[in-house]
């Protein structure tokens, strides 16, 4: 009884199912202000965040005018801290799983596409790498390449490659048995065309939902990095080094951790809402 | 004596109040020791109107009724408890898909015994005991042994008796069985059907869902039409098969392939004219009876599950000249479309040649096999799976344009026009995802993407089992003035004999993966020497409708 699947649905309908829940809603509006830190943090806040004032340090929030988020031991603007360590942690977030992406699609497709004895090896090192904690892989690059931002960044990409060559192999396996595979490659369109224009994006469309969800995590993990001293170096301001600062002075300011602590959540948590919603869609569309 | 059930005025809608309705105030009565048919096509409401007896409509339905009784009871008050009580008991329900509606954790026997178990008090012992008698009576060979199996372990066939021993466990007064034969083989449904006839006994009623009439008429006392939620045409199965007044029940009877529709048409509606043809490039058309496509000893095996290579195409060998149809039938499993994945050249056989236009075509390097193609074409079963769901029918057939070598400005425009002209769609579905067109528009987009490189062959590979009986004639009416305006030579292959009757000029027979007879298409239908196309041509209901065919 599907026949009435082409008709298009009554407009109250259609607004019902557009409108998102005000979960998303809120999710949104925060990743909004996250960009827009991102891009000019002086709108949020005109301080400096390295420069250690007059001010004395430990200042709890809403305390002073000046410092709406109170000062850190230093002495400096905790919230221009937040909102200069924003783009810092971002790139984390975005190229870390670039590079995941990226690396899992070229690995997945090869696995996925290539011979026998070609998945085997691309696939038992990937299983190799997936057996190591993602976080120890991420030491081990940045104790092979030093410290750093982008050295931890890398690291992040890496240690995730192997979540996204899995599942790219696995839609690979189901796209190239699916009927328009088939068509198209019975119309007679050379293998090279077929494999670019339908195997690559139908295999990648449900990774590309997957990675959204993966930008929470990376940023997660890039801040542990940094908690570890192994991320960004001080004094730069990155949310992942606020924590780990923030540690060494709790039992005097506990604000110092709860307050990079909360952002932190909050944006894993925003994208990975976001996330979500764009897969049920996604799927949705697909199932209908 | 009263109906066993009446049913007046009943109406169901999902969502709304204000959507429209599914079923659309049907009425009808049922009497023991009778069995009535619902027939009508996909959407007609049949289903719901089962589903809805028996009190399964579902969540977010809206049933009114002016009357629903069950043997004298007011069914319409009934509560849920209640409804527990009579379903199972004394409602038994078939369902159509017999692996789906069996629940694969459990052994049959114990899916046999849960009505039992519910509805009757007797001790385990005695009921393992009318498990097996049931399994029996409904001829599961090795009762004890089948019991205790899971349904996958079970063939289509057994499946469905061993659903219908659970429908018919407590001994119900009203058997209701969804579309019990359509998934099945066509031997194995005729066992099916044989079984269900002997559930018609005097002190039980059978409620028929189908589309199929000529399983209907098998069976069915009485038929009622259903068309779009309401009954068009009711009355006994020998008056509305023979004498259908209503437009719609001849039209659905005409609709029905079989030898008698040989070179006429199924389907109301003129004939294909294709008025101007000056976008394709003139182009020489082989002479009738040029040998297209030779198949030599093909043979292909698969390795099964145990490790032992299974035969899936042995022996197989045919010639198709231009211009003719040659027509493949046979059960699920008997190489069929392995056969023609080797044509295809999909699948690579294990001996045999294919000669495409008299080149080894499997010899052939990838280029020169890929520039072959074009003169070799497929429709599928599934339409929709044979789009990128991405595409919109625009891209979908441009696509196969450039691979014609048509590649863009007004050629490609004016081809675009002719090829939906010749398959009959409105342009402005070009900018529609296949998943939004209907069952038959998505067939023609296949055939229109099949005929854009100009091809000689096209393989149909059951391109109408999953449509329609009034939408497959259309579309075998349309394939055949494809062939006669284009020349068109076609691999058919069906399960179904009346498709392969209606169009084939010859046929080969399967089995197994072996052809078991070939030869001209009335010949073999005619006068079947192989065993086992006796054995299919028996199987077939046959539809009694000798005055329906004069119009």
């Amino acid at each position: 009884m599907t026949t009435t699947a082409h008709l298009p649905a009554p407009r109250g309908v259609w607004l019902r199912s557009r409108l998102p829940r005000p979960g998303i809603v809120l999710a949104a509006l925060f990743l909004l202000v996250v960009a827009v830190a991102a891009v000019v943090p002086g709108l949020l806040a005109a301080q400096d965040p390295l420069a250690i004032g007059t001010d004395p340090g430990f200042l709890p929030p809403f305390a002073s005018t000046a410092h709406l988020l109170g000062t850190d031991q230093e002495g400096r603007d905790v919230l221009s801290r937040l909102a200069h360590g924003t783009a810092p942690s971002l790139v984390m977030g975005l190229g870390a799983t670039g590079i995941a992406v990226i690396g899992g699609a070229v690995l997945g497709l090869l696995a996925g596409l290539g011979s026998r004895a070609t998945e085997a090896v691309v696939m038992r090192v990937l299983d190799v790498v997936l057996a190591i904690p993602e976080l120890l892989l991420a030491l081990i690059v940045i104790a092979l390449l030093g410290t750093g931002t982008e050295h931890a960044l890398l690291a992040v990409g890496v240690a995730t490659i192997p979540y996204y060559s899995r599942m790219v192999r696995a839609q690979t396996h189901v796209v190239r048995r699916s009927g328009y595979v088939e068509a198209a490659t019975g119309l007679g369109i050379h293998q090279a065309s077929v494999i670019w224009r339908h195997v690559l994006p139908n295999a990648i469309k449900p990774v590309l939902v997957l990675a959204t969800i993966g930008v929470g995590t990376a940023i997660a993990v890039g801040a542990s990095l940094s908690f570890l001293g192994l991320g960004a170096q001080p004094p730069a301001p990155e949310w992942g080094s606020m924590l780990a600062a923030g540690v060494q002075y709790i039992s005097v300011d506990w604000m110092l951790v709860a307050i990079p602590a909360v952002v932190i959540t909050l944006t894993v948590l925003s994208v990975t809402v976001l996330g979500q919603d764009l897969r049920r869609r996604a799927e949705g569309r697909t199932a209908r | 004596m009263t109906p066993l059930l009446e049913v007046e005025n009943l109406r169901v809608r999902f969502g709304s109040r204000k959507a429209g309705p599914v079923v659309d105030g049907i009425s009808f009565t049922l009497s023991r020791g009778e069995c009535l048919a619902l027939v009508g096509e996909s959407g007609s409401g049949k289903s719901v109107t089962a589903r809805t007896l028996v009190g399964l409509t579902g969540a977010g339905s809206l049933v009114e009724k002016d009357r629903l009784r069950f043997d004298g009871e007011d069914a319409a008050r009934f509560s849920e408890r209640t409804w527990r009580r009579v379903r199972g008991s004394r409602i038994g329900f078939v369902m159509q898909d017999a692996l789906s509606s069996l629940d694969s954790l459990r052994p049959v026997g114990r899916e046999i015994a849960e009505p039992l178990r519910l509805h009757e008090s007797l001790t385990r012992a005695q009921r393992e005991q009318r498990v097996l008698e049931l399994l029996d009576s409904v001829g599961v060979p090795e009762p004890e042994f089948r019991s205790g199996q899971y349904p996958h372990e079970l063939s289509g066939g057994l499946r469905q008796r061993a659903l219908i021993a659970s429908a018919i466990a407590c001994d119900p007064e009203l058997v209701i069985a969804d579309e019990p034969t359509t998934a099945l083989d066509a031997t194995v449904a005729a066992q099916v059907i044989a079984l269900l006839n002997q559930l018609k006994t005097s002190n039980r009623a059978l409620l028929m869902i189908s589309h199929d009439l000529a399983v209907v008429s098998t069976l069915a006392d009485r038929v009622a039409v259903m068309r779009a939620g309401t009954i068009v045409e009711e009355g006994s199965a020998a008056q509305v098969l023979r004498d259908p007044q209503h437009p719609y029940t001849r039209e659905l009877l005409a609709a029905v392939p079989s030898a008698a529709t040989r070179h006429s048409r199924l389907s109301p509606g003129p004939p294909l004219a294709v008025r101007d043809r000056s976008a394709v490039r003139p182009r020489e058309r082989p002479a009738p009876g040029t040998v297209l496509i030779e198949a030599e000893g093909l043979r292909k095996s698969f390795k099964g599950r145990d490790g032992r290579a299974r035969a899936a195409v042995d022996d197989v060998s045919f010639v198709l000249a231009a211009g003719e149809t040659l027509g493949i039938v046979g059960e699920s499993g008997s190489g069929k479309t392995t056969t023609a994945r080797i044509v295809l050249g999909l699948d690579t056989p294990d001996s045999g040649t294919v000669r495409l236009r008299g080149r080894p075509w499997l010899d052939l390097t990838a280029a020169e096999r890929r520039a072959e193609r074009r003169h070799l074409q497929v429709i599928y079963q599934d339409p929709l799976g044979s789009f990128d769901p991405r595409y919109t029918v625009h891209r979908v057939l441009v696509e196969a344009l450039r691979v014609a070598g048509i590649e863009r400005g007004a050629q490609l425009r004016a081809r675009l026009r002719e090829l939906l002209e010749l398959v009959q769609l409105p342009a402005d579905l070009l900018d529609r995802r296949p998943i939004e067109l209907s069952g038959g528009q998505r067939q023609r987009v296949a055939i229109a993407r099949a005929l854009a490189p100009d091809p000689e062959v096209i393989v149909c590979d059951e391109p109408v089992s999953a449509l329609d009986v009034s939408v497959q004639a259309r579309i075998l009416d349309l394939l055949a003035d494809l062939q006669r305006e284009l020349g068109l030579a076609y691999l058919f292959i069906s399960h179904d004999l009346g498709v392969i009757h209606h169009l084939s000029d010859r046929v080969l027979v399967m089995k197994d993966g072996a052809v078991v007879e070939s030869g001209p298409a009335d010949e073999v239908f005619a006068h079947p020497t192989d065993p086992y196309t006796k054995a299919l041509l028996n199987a077939v209901p046959r539809l009694a409708i000798v005055g329906a065919q004069d119009d």
